[in-house]
């Protein structure tokens, strides 16, 4: 069988926006970034062996024999790593390659037990496909895929448990990886940033990765270069492991900034590995020149090629979410809302999921603001996970409702959020427990706004002159009634007994 | 194609195979008379045929998604030269 | 009371099934005789005693309880390659140090379940890399034939060779890379066969080149090496590279015969400078098989002579890789340095070999950049005419007969020197190795010092039976009972 080998090409390179330029001493310099992210696929168990793949345990415990490159173990693949690659692919709108082929790539590290890395070199599972990315001044910007391939992950070296030593634990060694590496469409931190969020964004929509990046599952090899607008590629450094959205604009800031300062210093850029170091906000050498790497890749003769079907693949097609994108444009058409609001609701899957069972039967509107506003600012100020909100979206939901059908006011409904957050109980338990309904008896309202205009004739007169004191009368009837009056009631009568038009 | 000292060095660096100035030359003509007779290789026309690299005519077969193995720990570490609370401990490795 | 060790595998289950000797008697006749040869060929390196004697008990107590498997009770020897539990599987190397694996190899898991008893682990070449087993950390293996010569009784798998020869084993495991199980054979007067690859499973096998490498047994006849077969092979699901075949009843085809069988003799195995006595030996077999009823057809493999050197980069480079591993970090012997890199460095110059470190050398060479299209992946072309070579014969007959080897056991130390020397022991068992294809070499006479010589018998892949039944017919004829004269 005769397969194209993809090797990655550096094509098409557009040219930065002018507000994206970098201003130097010397004239404007324009950033090229392409990144290479390595997600950890949501597997039970490893890539090529049966040890568990989930985070943490205790050092060593999640280990086979193949993952400790033990004489004469074999790798087996893990069926469903493959599965998540292709639907990943899939969800990029990417070639999905029906033959691929693991290789080996050789070198010596304490955390390599096998002294190399499966990976994929040559012939890699999916091909280019594509990501829509919003880009700083709100465009959407669209970011080329060249290829995502499976690879194992390495174990983790502990260098701070002793002064003389390092201290290995193979948990995470031969965990299933994809490398889903972009073409250098990014040009600027803040888009990179935004490549970085939508890619997680995507992932955990399709649930192939967890995002999760406390735990190390998406971390990004960040390769930054600049030029003067339009003119030839400068000399690329690739930023190891930077792993947050933040850090990764702040590393393709610093390191822009550091390769511009050497141009025009005179200088010229080494093409090095470099890590950043989340400390300082900057980005130092990482490997010396002296040992080049020679990783000697050749296809791993313990295992064949990768074969799938286009039925598999079309199986997996079936079984995809609504992704992002897709979300977006409909929560824009079908609940009205702005493409804003409506991209900050689907940068997280939990956030949507949440935001739709919410506005199930009520105002999209109204929900979205109660929760991008009041429940998004109460989690921020009290450093809660959303995961962890004590208001679930039904009973958000239900207190939008309450509102909707008059039975609290928005005052009221404040004072309910904050005993939802507090008690975690339904609004509408709330409201009957406390007392808190809405007043729209008219009678008592009436009663209510005789009583103070009996008491307070001389406001009467004001009021009679100045119709916009009728705004302090609302609030002084509210107050009498416990803000419990429903207030476009209090608006009428009052207007009819103070004679106002 | 021949091997010069400073290929052999750099091979050897790869490798990681700490290697004698004396064996250096040694080494250098051992691996050119070997790779000079396979030189003859060169005699064979191999246009337009495909690199085979397995004789095994079947598709990888791939294994369910369960948890089969580790929870091991001791016998990880059974045979390590040094090992240290349930850590390998390797000389110090710098980044 | 007879010598229990001299017996067949095939005699000796008989005995054993019928009751006239225990496995334990068996077994501690086998001891006995190990304690008193083994010193003078060096072919066991380590001798499990007790558990062999365990392992003996347990069977006897199976047989008697109607629970006895093929091999119930068989005391057998295994090449050090293979992973044995709580046994040191050193492959020969020093890097490896005194490693006992806390797993068992597919294939000794499948002996132990048929009912074997391991006698203790045979001593081969360093890592497989070798044609004369003098390449090993524990010394070189003596071949029991003429042993005041001090023979090679070739490699790799040379104590499993002389420990089958001198009967301190009714048979042996073995592997074969480059002609490791048959090149040994055909040195000491035994019988062996490399299995079509994928037939044995390669977990728990140390590996050499792993898409060569294949297990397979040496014992001391054809029946015999049918019979270790059948219960050494069958599908692994922890072997991506096992095949998902049927395994047949080997033993069965032994007796088959060849009538109607096209037996293919490829002229390019005539080589210059062949010993005369070796021509012979194969015109000898052509007869046998003629005799019998075999039609015999002139066929041509044109790439033979690119085999060796098509091998010698494809295993290198493998090796290279798969040797990545003996790095002193999670097992066998380090030797501090002063950094990370020095004490990698150091670790391997000292454990490994001359020919391992060779082989490395090598093997990093035609990976590196630069140099992988104009080696390894023209060797992999190469490679890949190799294998028509032998498909497009598979149109003209049904096995091929060739000598197994160039000569007879040299003495050790004869050829340590030039390594392309040693390399060309292989040259005609290394095609069937490319290939994938299973090879049987059987002995068939002695040359003019009395020094035992095999032909090889190659098959279609998976075809193993064609060749018990060439190999059988050739047994039979060649009618060969000399004995090393211990």
């Amino acid at each position: 069988m005769t397969v194209e080998a993809s090797t990655p090409v550096f094509t098409a390179f557009k040219t930065a926006r002018p507000d994206q330029w970098v201003k130097g001493v010397t004239g404007d310099w324009e950033i090229i970034v392409g990144m290479e992210v390595h997600a950890q696929v949501a597997a039970n168990s490893k890539l090529f062996s049966g040890a568990s793949a989930s985070y943490g345990g205790d050092p060593n415990s999640h280990v086979s024999f193949i993952d400790s490159g033990m004489p004469g173990m074999l790798p087996v693949i893990n069926k469903f790593c493959v599965e998540q690659a292709v639907k990943t692919g899939l969800g990029l709108g990417a070639k999905i390659n029906l033959w691929s082929r693991f290789d080996r790539k050789n070198y010596f590290y304490p955390d390599l037990p096998q002294g190399y890395q499966i990976s994929q070199y040559l012939y890699p599972i999916v091909g280019e496909g594509e990501l829509e990315v919003e880009s700083e001044d709100k465009s959407t910007i669209m970011v080329g895929i060249e290829r995502i391939h499976l690879e194992q992950d390495a174990g983790k070296s502990i260098h701070d448990l002793d002064p003389d030593a390092t201290y290995v634990d193979l948990n995470r060694s031969g965990c299933a990886l994809m490398e889903i590496v972009s073409k250098p469409d990014i040009r600027s931190p803040e888009e990179a940033a935004n490549y970085f969020k939508s890619l997680r964004s995507l992932v955990r929509y399709l649930g192939t990765c967890d995002g999760n990046m406390d735990e190390g599952s998406m971390r990004a090899d960040v390769n930054v270069s600049v030029r003067r607008p339009g003119g030839e590629l400068g000399t690329r450094c690739e930023i190891k492991n930077v792993n947050s959205t933040k850090f990764v604009a702040m590393a393709v800031a610093y390191e822009a900034r550091r390769q511009i300062e050497i141009l025009e210093d005179g200088g010229s850029i080494d093409q090095e590995t470099r890590l950043f170091d989340v400390k300082t906000g900057q980005t130092r050498t990482m490997r010396s020149k002296e040992d080049a790497h020679d990783y000697r890749y050749f296809p791993d003769p313990d295992l064949l090629p990768l074969v799938i079907t286009q039925e598999w693949v079309d199986g997996i097609k079936a079984t995809l979410p609504e992704l992002p994108s897709a979300k977006k444009h409909r929560f824009i058409n079908d609940f009205g809302l702005s493409a804003y609001d409506a991209g900050v609701l689907v940068a997280d899957k939990e956030f949507s999921d949440y935001f739709e069972e919410a506005a199930k039967g009520t105002d999209a509107k109204m929900v979205n603001s109660w929760l991008t506003v009041e429940l998004f600012g109460w989690l921020n100020k009290n450093g809660v996970e959303f995961a962890n909100s004590p208001i679930s979206a039904k009973n958000l939901g239900g207190l939008v409702k309450l509102i909707q059908d008059g039975t609290i006011n928005g005052k009221i409904a404040k004072d309910v959020f904050a005993k939802m957050i507090e008690t975690g109980d339904e609004p509408a338990a709330i409201v009957e427990r406390e007392g808190l309904k809405q007043t729209t008896d008219t009678g008592a309202i009436e009663k209510a706004i005789d009583d103070l205009m009996a008491t307070q004739p001389e406001k009467v007169t004001e009021a009679r002159e100045k119709p916009k004191m009728l705004g302090w009368w609302v609030g002084q009837v509210m107050k009498s009634t416990g803000g419990k009056a429903n207030p476009a009631i209090v608006n009428d009568i009052l207007k009819k007994k103070l004679g106002i038009e | 194609m021949s091997v010069s000292e400073k290929d052999v060095r750099k091979i050897a660096r790869l490798s990681r195979l700490a290697i004698q100035d004396e064996k250096v030359p040694v080494m250098v003509d051992e691996l050119n008379g070997i790779l000079n007779w396979i030189e003859m290789l060169n005699e064979v026309n191999v246009d337009g045929v495909e690199p085979m690299t397995s004789v095994v005519a079947q598709v990888l077969p791939m294994r369910d998604d369960v948890v089969s193995d580790g929870d091991q720990q001791a016998a990880v570490l059974k045979n390590a030269p040094k090992a240290d609370s349930g850590f390998f401990v390797v000389p110090k490795a710098v980044e | 009371m007879t010598d229990l060790t001299k017996l067949t595998l095939k005699s000796a289950l008989d005995g054993l099934s019928k009751g006239d000797f225990t496995s334990l008697e068996i077994t501690d006749a086998f001891l006995n005789k190990i304690d008193a040869i083994n010193p003078k060929l060096n072919a066991y390196t380590l001798v499990t005693h007790e558990k062999a004697r365990e392992d003996a008990k347990a069977s006897d107590a199976r047989r008697a309880a109607g629970n006895a498997g093929a091999l119930e009770g068989a005391p057998l020897g295994i090449k050090d390659l293979f992973a044995t539990k709580g046994y040191r599987t050193a492959a020969c190397s020093k890097i490896l140090g005194e490693f006992k694996p806390e797993y068992e190899s597919t294939v000794t898991s499948n002996l132990w379940r048929d009912g074997a008893v391991m006698l203790g682990k045979l001593n081969m070449d360093e890592f497989a890399m070798g044609s004369s087993n003098e390449t090993s950390a524990y010394g070189p293996v003596v071949n029991p034939w003429q042993v005041e010569k001090k023979l090679t009784p070739g490699g790799s798998s040379g104590g499993s060779a002389s420990a089958v020869a001198a009967d301190l084993c009714l048979a042996a495991t073995a592997t074969d890379t480059g002609g490791s199980i048959r090149q040994p054979a055909s040195f000491t007067g035994t019988v062996g066969i490399k299995p079509t690859y994928g037939r044995c499973s390669r977990w728990g096998i140390v590996a050499f080149a792993s898409s060569l490498d294949q297990a397979g047994p040496i014992a001391k006849d054809v029946t015999d090496t049918a019979i270790m077969l059948k219960s050494m092979c069958g599908h692994d699901i922890k072997d991506s590279t096992s095949l998902n075949v049927p395994v047949p009843d080997f033993a069965a085809a032994v007796s088959r015969g060849v009538k109607g069988l096209k037996i293919g003799v490829p002229k390019e195995y005539r080589l210059d400078g062949m010993p005369e006595e070796i021509e012979k030996l194969w015109q000898d077999g052509i007869n046998w098989l003629k005799e019998a009823g075999a039609e015999i057809v002139d066929i041509s493999l044109p790439h033979t002579k690119y085999a060796l050197p098509t091998y010698y980069i494809v295993a290198p480079a493998e090796a290279s890789s798969n040797l990545a591993r003996y790095d002193g970090m999670r097992f066998g012997n380090r030797v501090d340095g002063k950094d990370l890199i020095d004490t990698y460095e150091k670790t391997r110059a000292a454990g490994f070999g001359a020919e391992v470190q060779r082989r490395i050398l090598i093997g990093t060479y035609v990976l590196s950049a630069g140099y992988y299209d104009a080696y390894y992946l023209k060797a992999q072309k190469v490679r890949a005419r190799i294998l028509e070579d032998f498909t497009k014969a598979w149109e003209k007959c049904d096995a091929i007969l060739t000598p197994t080897a160039p000569s007879a056991a040299f003495p050790l130390g004869q050829k340590q020197t030039d390594p392309i020397q040693m390399y060309l022991n292989d040259v005609f068992t290394v095609t069937t190795n490319l290939a994938g294809l299973p090879g049987i070499s059987v002995p068939a006479g002695v040359d003019v010092n009395g020094l035992p010589l095999g032909l090889q018998v190659i098959g279609k892949a998976l075809d193993e039976e064609t060749l018990f039944a060439v190999a059988g017919s050739i047994e039979k004829a060649a009618n060969f009972t000399a004995k090393p004269n211990l």
